[in-house]
């Protein structure tokens, strides 16, 4: 593990010990305030529980030039992101794809030429709608696989990262807890529904507490429209092409429209925000799959315009290798963040449970 | 920019940067005054002492914002008289105590947020309002509602010297990037704080000692302003010899080590100086009404030096460090480590042991649990240093504050023999010495800022207007 980055966080965690001024923007303070010393996993725990508000940053009295130098978002951020990279599976792709948006392209290509080629090589006899250009089972055949591997590699690591960071056997009502956090991105309030200090310096925003939540839901939203596709293929055999009035298009359309809206929106927060105050190596790797998760949701809707026209191959090969591309891509970009940050959000209510019941006890 | 300083004449001229200027300014371009701020720091450290800040205190008759329970103003004044021992003023003070009720409100309206208390300050949930982000969040959030009503700031511009004509103020001079500029203003708000920071002036006025103090908050208080205005005969307040220093960890930056540096240990230790000796009761009381005595005390201390040593039983009974304490498993061993000769260490510590009685003991409250036959005593939370491994922190004097101000109205007009200056006010640190001529009353420094900072941008308003 690089000890460099958790050495440098841990420096800071101190400090912000000593001060507890920020106590009031998100969990990270008040959670730091149980230990006096801390061990690597604490950091790594301290570090996904952080979301970048820059909130301590901005109100830090301790920033550069002042000798203590702080820069708690960076310090957390170049931690966490270290932690995926240490514990993706297989690991030597991590840091590419992390860092490089260039290489995040190549894979985005790769999935246009092997969906071409399948098109070209494997095209149905006889199926309707999208099947015509390529038969249900190849589709199949290839996509099961792209989305199933992905998340076995993704569960390999947090196996590590679950231990590296202390956590115990899971309970619902941590569970519960966590899924709160989540689902209305409670920590991405500023503490008080202010917002972040992101795209507008040390003016609060919560736009991006929006807008990434349109994201999610957006991507919730389409990932329920293609279950409902599986269900209605398997269990009820009604093929795609569906109607507007279907579950997987009136789930779907809004699903992508909000996917590429909110996705743009974060593209331009980024472009607006001071890169110095998150892990700047992955800038660009960020960004490029900001986009990609973006393009998933606008060649979709883009292929749902275009049906029954001859553009309809062109925009299939593009929106199919796009979703290609997203799903292999998961355990090793930015999407991971997901499901850390919730294993974290879950570790930090057993957590403040143990500290509960260590108090309760006489 | 620069030269559109000079060109124009100003409404309103504020000096300073840090909380009392920035409610100055705030309220008096909300009168409609053309307001710049000259601000001696660069934009990163603009702030002044208040960046370092944490809350303020304010009366309150029943819940308030984060605030818990009630305060009056009569408690609040039996407080301020208990630090001051009377060296108030007490219709100035009142003011203040009064006026804090309703800066509150006025503060939230213009930006700032609160916290409830931080984790370790439960006793001052019911007096003191936390600033959530601490003092920087504050001061941010005043220089974007500053901006976002047109007030022009400058940065690194040291005002040198205000122009009186009688009484009346001409016009300012002004250093800003290297150079001297002249600026036409028709009022002027002083809001540049005390003198701390001027290491020679803290050492004319307290002796060579004040060499070895550290300065807790910004370098730029230099009390240039303050100088000036005395130097053309205003009318002073406040022992101009006397700053509030209080203990602090002694490996703290020179200037800006700000709350971090602050050291909770004292009660639960044996405190040596350079010599090995100890020279005073460390439990006296609870630290918060402790700590700044032990300023003055370590301050008389030889080279301005001492040090703090515990046990393990100790080291979790108060808020964490911003250094990590010299460690060692044995006293001797602790004291060569931190330079002080170990054996003389070693027999200090073997003494006070032999002190203690058996009793029970409680960290949060006076238990009584003194020593017998020692000199000087300790009078509570003594318990004998025999669980190693034993803990040191080197402590040193840190300036919070000077005294010395100038005197003002309930109007903050600045005053000379012969009468109030017309156009010209005075707010926070630089007039506080009217109501803490002595001690100082946790988070009342901000409270003073922001009432005479809002009279001051009043007043002035309405002169130019
Ligand atoms: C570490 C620390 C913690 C504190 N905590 C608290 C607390 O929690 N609550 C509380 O109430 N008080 C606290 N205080 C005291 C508090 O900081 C002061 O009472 C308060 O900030 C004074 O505000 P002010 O605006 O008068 O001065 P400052 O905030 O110090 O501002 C003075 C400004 O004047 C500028 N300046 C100086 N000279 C010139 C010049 N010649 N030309 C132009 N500009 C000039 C400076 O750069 C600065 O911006 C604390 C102090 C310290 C050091
Ligand atoms: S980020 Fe700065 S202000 Fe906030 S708790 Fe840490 S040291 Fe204090
Ligand atoms: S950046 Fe925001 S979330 Fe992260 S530690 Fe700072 S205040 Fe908390």
């Amino acid at each position: 593990m690089s000890i460099d980055v958790i050495a440098e966080a841990r420096r800071q965690t101190e400090i912000c010990n000593a001060c507890r001024y920020c106590e009031g923007f998100c969990s990270v303070f008040p959670a730091l305030t149980r230990n006096k010393a801390f061990a690597d996993g604490d950091i790594t725990h301290l570090a996904n529980l952080c979301h970048n508000c820059r909130g301590c940053y901005y109100s830090c009295q301790y920033t550069a030039p002042h000798e203590f130098a702080l820069n708690f978002p960076a310090a957390l951020a170049e931690v966490r992101q270290e932690s995926w990279e240490r514990h993706a599976w297989p690991r030597p792709f991590a840091r590419l794809f992390h860092e490089s948006g260039v290489a995040i392209a190549v894979v985005l290509v790769a999935g246009f030429a092997l969906i071409l080629g399948m098109l070209q090589t494997l095209h149905s006899g006889g199926g309707s709608g999208f099947y015509a250009y390529l038969a249900h089972g190849a589709m199949v055949a290839l996509f099961l696989p792209a989305f199933l591997l992905p998340l076995a590699s993704v569960a390999v690591s947090l196996r590590g990262y679950w231990q590296e960071i202390g956590g115990g056997s899971l309970r619902w009502r941590d569970l519960l807890g966590a899924g709160r956090s989540a689902a209305r991105l409670k920590n991405l309030d500023g503490g008080q529904g202010q917002g972040c200090n992101f795209e507008q310096g040390d003016r609060y925003s919560d736009r991006r507490r929006w807008l990434h939540q349109t994201v999610l839901y957006g991507f919730l939203l389409c990932f329920a429209a293609t279950s409902s596709g599986t269900v209605l293929h398997y269990a009820f055999d009604m093929q795609a092409p569906y109607g507007f009035f279907s579950l997987p298009k009136l789930l779907g359309v809004p699903g992508g429209i909000l996917l590429t809206v909110g996705c743009a929106g974060l593209a331009w927060l980024k472009t607006q925000a001071d890169p110095a105050l998150g892990a700047v190596r992955v800038w660009g790797g960020e960004m490029a799959f900001v986009l990609l998760l973006g393009a998933t949701g606008a060649t979709g809707l883009a292929l749902y315009l275009a049906s029954g026209t001859a553009a309809v191959p062109v925009l299939l090969t593009i929106h199919l290798g796009t979703v290609l591309a997203f799903f292999l891509l998961l355990p090793f970009s930015k999407m991971v963040h997901g499901f850390y940050r919730f294993a974290t959000l879950v570790a930090e209510e057993q957590k403040k449970a143990a500290v509960r019941d260590a108090q309760a006890r006489p | 920019m620069n030269a559109m300083l000079s060109k124009n004449t100003w409404d309103i001229v504020v000096i300073g940067g840090g909380n009392a200027a920035l409610c100055a300014a705030i309220t008096a371009s909300e009168a409609g005054a053309r307001v710049l701020i000259l601000e001696s720091a660069p934009k990163t450290y603009r702030g002044g002492n208040s960046r370092h800040t944490r809350n303020f205190r304010c009366m309150h008759r029943g819940p308030l914002s984060v605030l818990t329970g009630s305060y009056g103003e009569d408690e609040y004044f039996d407080d301020l008289m208990l630090v001051t021992k009377g060296k108030t003023d007490e219709p100035l003070a009142r003011l203040a105590i009064r006026s804090s009720e309703d800066c509150l409100p006025w503060m939230e309206a213009h930006g700032v947020r609160f916290q409830p208390s931080l984790s370790g300050t439960l006793s001052l949930s019911r007096t003191n309002a936390f600033f959530l982000g601490g003092g920087k969040a504050l001061v941010n959030a005043y220089y974007n509602t500053a901006e976002d009503l047109g007030v022009t700031v400058a940065y690194d511009a040291e005002m040198t010297h205000v122009h009186l004509d009688g009484d009346r103020v001409t016009h300012l001079d002004a250093r800003i990037g290297g150079e001297t500029h002249r600026i036409a203003a028709r009022a002027a708000v002083l809001a540049s704080g005390g003198f701390q920071s001027d290491l020679d002036w803290l050492t004319r006025a307290w002796g060579p000692a004040a060499a070895n103090f550290l300065i807790r908050g910004t370098p730029y208080n230099r009390g240039v302003v303050l100088r000036d205005m005395l130097d053309q005969g205003c009318e002073s307040v406040g022992d101009p010899t006397q700053c509030h220093a209080v203990a602090i960890d002694g490996r703290a930056p020179k200037f800006d080590g700000g709350i971090v540096t602050r050291l909770d240990c004292v009660p639960f230790s044996v405190v040596v100086n350079r010599d090995g000796e100890r020279f005073y009761d460390e439990g006296e009381d609870v630290w918060p009404k402790r700590y700044a005595i032990w300023g003055r005390l370590v301050a008389a201390q030889p080279d301005q030096v001492g040090y703090a040593i515990i046990d393990a039983k100790s080291i979790d009974l108060f808020m964490p460090s911003v250094f990590p304490p010299n460690r060692a498993d044995t006293i001797e061993e602790l004291g060569t480590q931190m330079g002080l000769d170990g054996a003389r260490l070693a027999a200090t510590v073997a003494a006070f042991n032999a002190a203690c009685r058996p009793g029970t003991f409680h960290p949060t409250e006076l238990d009584r649990l003194a020593t017998v036959g020692l000199s000087p005593a300790k009078t509570n939370w003594a318990r004998p240093l025999d669980t190693p491994p034993y803990y040191g922190y080197q402590l040193r004097p840190g300036v919070t504050f000077t005294y010395l101000g100038l005197k003002v109205s309930d109007s903050a007009q600045v005053h000379t023999a012969q009468g109030p200056v017309r156009n010209l006010w005075a707010a926070g640190e630089i007039m506080a010495g009217s109501i803490l001529g002595q001690g100082y009353l946790a988070g009342f420094g901000m409270t003073i800022g922001t009432v005479f900072g809002r009279i001051a941008g009043r007043e002035a308003a309405a002169h130019v207007n």
